[in-house]
């Protein structure tokens, strides 16, 4: 890749980034800001994709693909949406205790799918409220009315409540049968969580909550790469979308000598290492095409999927180097890694596109492909549409890695600051 | 007693069944039996004859005590008879026809038809049982000079208790009751009839649906095993994933070989009622918020155990108990009553069969020898033999994190391992955690196909305190799979040789 130029990488990322951006424009509603979860037919709005539409905004003004006043507009829709909805906890409301449903109606913004009351995915969409307030500074009556909605809608989360009695937070609520939780243990994307829920002067969880949380955690020696442990590659990603890990630290990072940031480079690295002994043997494998994580892949049931002979997992959180590992990659996952190991990244994103252009075709990225599922017809097998989360992390990550726009959003806001200190971060910008 | 191999006459495989069952009864509960006429005073009485008893009388026997041992059912106890052996005999043909359905994995042919005969699997089974209890049958434990009861003991007082109405003065006693399944209060389920570990062998034809409810390691352990025999299975957990003590990682991977053997999985899910309706039982589920109902031929229950206590009148001897923990002992495991110990399931967290044994001997040390020995001292392993199987020992990385103790973990997937590779084993990890910047092995867990057999050497280390590094000079014959305890000790010694260098650099850590 030698004879790539800079500049021809900036046009590639200029590329992706708008045809990211532009996921947003297409499949949000204006009436209400909400946003689709994917392009297919009928899906309902992931509240988790519109915090990252409402991040995404502020890029795009400044990149000249929309104009302040267009940005303003359908953030102020989200934001009143949600100020106005019905908060209840009923079947069909909208959220309940300052959270909301993973799913919701596009029209009505209810809830759909008897989805559950999620709160990592709330967290995601009020760190794109918070983006947006730091954003729209300016001394108007519009932009002061969605600072003011973005903080309402933070300070009415009660954090408390969702640690219902326990030491972490609980991962969801039904109103049909109450809090549920899976399990998970670990390092995860919920750094953004706790932090945003530590910085609340409203409703604080409990004082021990992030000790309790990183009490999970797994420092491991892999591959000869020492990394705090998550297989799938997202969950180094998405916290960092917003909060800039360079050079600051909690207690473990301390102790470890590491950051956050630091780690996530590793975690590419584990990922080419990974690859590079492809157990499984699967097609299109090598330390220049790799991104296992969380994305859509082929199931048992889709057609000319059955004659594969080996098991296959949809939509999954695909990881390393335990998997699930199907053979389906992301390349997605590859860029939102970007500013973490530029170098390997930007190799790793013209190979892939090289060989498989049907997974990113304009440019934008489907949420998986599997270069050893074939059909009759030779093409092998690529998610179809696209996935809002993928592109807002693409975009977000992409921005931060030129500009660190979002990060320096983030880094003046006061919550996360507080939320950041009282989870014993130290050191560098904070 | 009928003291002839019985695999050698076996030509008529329900004969040679029926003698096996027969030589085992003649070995662990001989129907003519006699009680023995009562010693004055024994030095030492041990209640139950399952392992920890068994371990208990012929280790105080062995030094020239006293024992009288007394066994209200079987001697082998839980482990011999319905327990560990069975069940890894089980295990054993499942895999066998796993490895046919998959013999392509192994570069060999999948045989056209593989026909599943149950009754033959559970028939070697049985085999199985006969030839162990050879071992320990109550004419060689009276050879070995252990006077052998059979009957309820209850205690009659201090020094005292009773069996089938003779009276065993003793100078000190040991509870080794074991435990029984914990069943669980479903409406309908007793109504509906269920097996446990107790009756689960002495089927001889395979349900064609099976629920097992329960994903600790006997349901899993079981549910695996019945699935490869071809029944359509479900396992239902409450939690969200199997083996809730185990890390992550390795209970994950134990979902995803449950569902490559086909095995349906219902985790965060419920049994909440259950009905028989034309000899089919009509199981209710709730996850969360979602009902369903399943339909199926047998239902196994591995929701746990329950300590023995029962009908030994504790009370009368002044000993401390609860219905949960068993006998409530001390960390020399003497109970309330200086007298009176109790060792392995009446009384351990732990109900492990290795456990037993070790608690066994400890308690007969303190009892008898003015020993001074702590259960706390044990280093004690586990496994659940599953496939892959999952080995424990030692702390969990987060109860280490708990205790702010910093620690690092070497990783070895197996597919790392060029014997698992050969074997086409490669699923599973070796990882080995160490107190952070040294190789003192704090705890290790092995999710491997032999899990069980490599799990020891780190069992060793931890017990001798050999550092990580010392098992990387060690050599490990190439190729075995155990080779992945040497590739974790290689990279701790890499680890340590790097971080020198840095430090002899100044630069900072990474």
């Amino acid at each position: 890749m030698a004879h790539v130029t800079p500049g021809e990488d900036d046009a590639l990322l200029d590329g992706i980034e708008r045809a990211a951006f532009d996921y947003f424009r297409q499949t949000v509603n204006p009436a209400n800001g909400l946003v689709a979860d994917t392009t297919r037919n009928h899906w309902p709005c992931s509240i988790a994709v519109v915090g990252f539409a409402l991040s995404v905004y502020p890029v795009a003004v400044e990149r000249g693909w929309v104009a302040r006043d267009e940005a303003l507009e359908s953030s102020l829709a989200a934001l009143r949406f949600f100020r106005d909805s019905d908060q209840g906890g009923r079947r069909d409301s909208t959220g309940y205790k300052g959270f909301y449903y993973h799913f919701l109606d596009m029209r009505s913004g209810k809830r759909m799918w008897r989805s559950e009351l999620s709160m990592i995915d709330t967290a995601l969409l009020i760190a794109g409220a918070l983006t947006a307030r730091m954003y729209f500074d300016a001394e108007t009556a519009q932009e002061a009315e969605l600072r003011e909605i973005a903080d309402e809608l933070y300070r009415r989360i009660d954090w408390r409540w969702s640690q219902h009695g326990g030491k972490t937070i609980m991962q969801g609520w039904k109103p049909e049968s109450g809090f549920l939780h899976y399990g998970w243990e670990g390092y995860s994307e919920s750094i953004i969580l706790y932090v945003l829920a530590l910085g609340s002067p409203t409703h604080p969880p409990g004082p021990d909550i992030y000790k309790a949380w990183t009490a999970t955690y797994q420092w491991e020696n892999l591959y000869d790469i020492d990394f705090l442990y998550g297989g799938p590659l997202f969950m180094h990603q998405f916290s960092h979308a917003w909060i800039d890990f360079r050079g600051i630290r909690d207690r473990f990072m301390r102790d470890k000598r590491s950051d956050y940031f630091e780690n996530s480079r590793r975690a590419v690295l584990v990922q080419r290492e990974y690859v590079r002994r492809n157990p499984h043997e699967f097609i299109g494998y090598d330390e220049e095409c790799w991104g296992l994580t969380a994305c859509d892949g082929p199931s048992a049931g889709d057609p000319d999927t059955i004659k594969a002979g080996r098991r296959l997992f949809g939509y999954a959180a695909r990881g390393v180097p335990f998997g699930p590992d199907d053979g389906t990659l992301a390349g997605w996952a590859a860029v939102a890694s970007l500013p973490f190991a530029p170098e390997i990244v930007l190799t790793t994103m013209r190979t892939m596109a090289r060989r498989y252009p049907e997974m990113c075709p304009d440019h934008r990225y489907a949420s998986g492909f599997n270069p050893g599922l074939v059909d009759g017809d030779g093409k092998f097998w690529v998610s179809p549409g696209h996935y809002g989360l993928d592109q807002g992390i693409v975009a977000m990550m992409i921005e931060n890695h030129r500009t660190q726009l979002i990060w320096r959003l983030m880094r003046n806001c006061a919550y996360i600051v507080t939320g950041l200190r009282r989870a014993g971060f130290t050191g560098g910008w904070l | 007693m009928n003291a002839t191999p019985m695999r050698q006459q076996r030509g008529d495989g329900i004969l040679a069944d029926e003698a096996a069952e027969r030589e085992r009864m003649d070995n662990v509960r001989p129907v003519d039996w006699l009680n023995p006429l009562p010693a004055q005073q024994y030095d030492l009485v041990v209640i139950g004859a399952g392992t920890t008893g068994l371990v208990a009388a012929r280790t105080a026997a062995a030094k020239g005590a006293k024992v009288a041992l007394i066994e209200r059912h079987l001697l082998g106890g839980t482990c011999l008879n319905i327990g560990c052996v069975p069940s890894k005999a089980i295990i054993r043909t499942s895999r066998v026809y796993a490895e046919m359905h998959h013999a392509d994995q192994y570069g060999a042919l999948v045989p056209p038809r593989i026909p599943v005969d149950f009754a033959l699997a559970m028939r070697r089974v049985r085999d199985i049982r006969a030839r162990i209890s050879r071992a320990d049958s109550a004419q060689r434990l009276t050879a070995a000079g252990v006077d052998v009861f059979f009957g309820q003991a209850a205690f009659a007082g201090v020094d005292a208790l009773t069996v089938e109405g003779t009276t065993l003065r003793f100078k000190r006693a040991v509870i080794a009751t074991g435990a029984r399944p914990d069943l669980p209060s479903i409406p309908g389920l007793a109504e509906a009839g269920f097996l446990t570990n107790e009756n689960a062998f002495d089927v001889s034809e395979a349900p064609r649906r099976l629920l097992v409810i329960g994903g600790g390691p006997l349901g899993c352990e079981m549910a695996q095993a019945f699935g490869r025999f071809g029944v359509r299975t479900i396992i239902v957990q409450k939690q969200p994933l199997f083996l809730p003590r185990e890390e992550r990682d390795a209970a994950q991977i134990l979902s995803e070989a449950f569902m490559r053997d086909g095995i349906e999985v219902r985790l965060n899910t419920r049994v909440v009622n259950v009905r028989t309706e034309g000899g089919q039982k009509i199981v209710d589920l709730v996850s969360d918020d979602y009902a369903s109902t399943v339909t199926v031929d047998a239902i196994l229950t591995g929701t746990g155990r329950v300590p023995n206590i029962d009908g030994l009148a504790l009370e009368a001897a002044g000993i401390e108990y609860d219905t949960h923990r068993g006998v409530h002992v001390d960390d020399f495991l003497r109970t309330r009553n200086r007298r009176v110990y109790a060792a392995g399931d009446a009384c351990l967290a732990h109900k492990f069969n290795d456990t037993a044994d070790a608690s066994a001997r400890i308690a007969v040390q303190n009892a008898l020898f003015r020993g001074h020995q702590r259960l706390s001292a044990l280093t004690i392993p586990w496994c659940t033999y599953t496939d892959p199987e999952i080995a424990h020992v030692g702390l969990y990385v987060r109860q280490a994190r708990e205790r702010d103790l910093p620690v690092d973990t070497f990783t070895i997937p197996m597919h790392d391992v060029d014997r698992a590779i050969a074997d086409d084993e490669e699923v599973g990890f070796v990882k080995i955690t160490v107190k952070e910047r040294t190789d003192r092995i704090l705890g290790a867990t092995i999710v491997a196909r032999h899990a069980g057999e490599m799990i020891s050497e780190v069992t060793l280390a931890i017990a001798a305190r050999i550092g990580l590094r010392t098992l990387a000079r060690v050599i490990h014959p190439y190729p075995t799979q155990a080779e992945a305890i040497k590739k974790a000790a290689d990279a701790c010694t890499r680890a340590g040789a790097r971080s020198r260098v840095r430090q002899l650099a100044g630069r900072p850590e990474r």
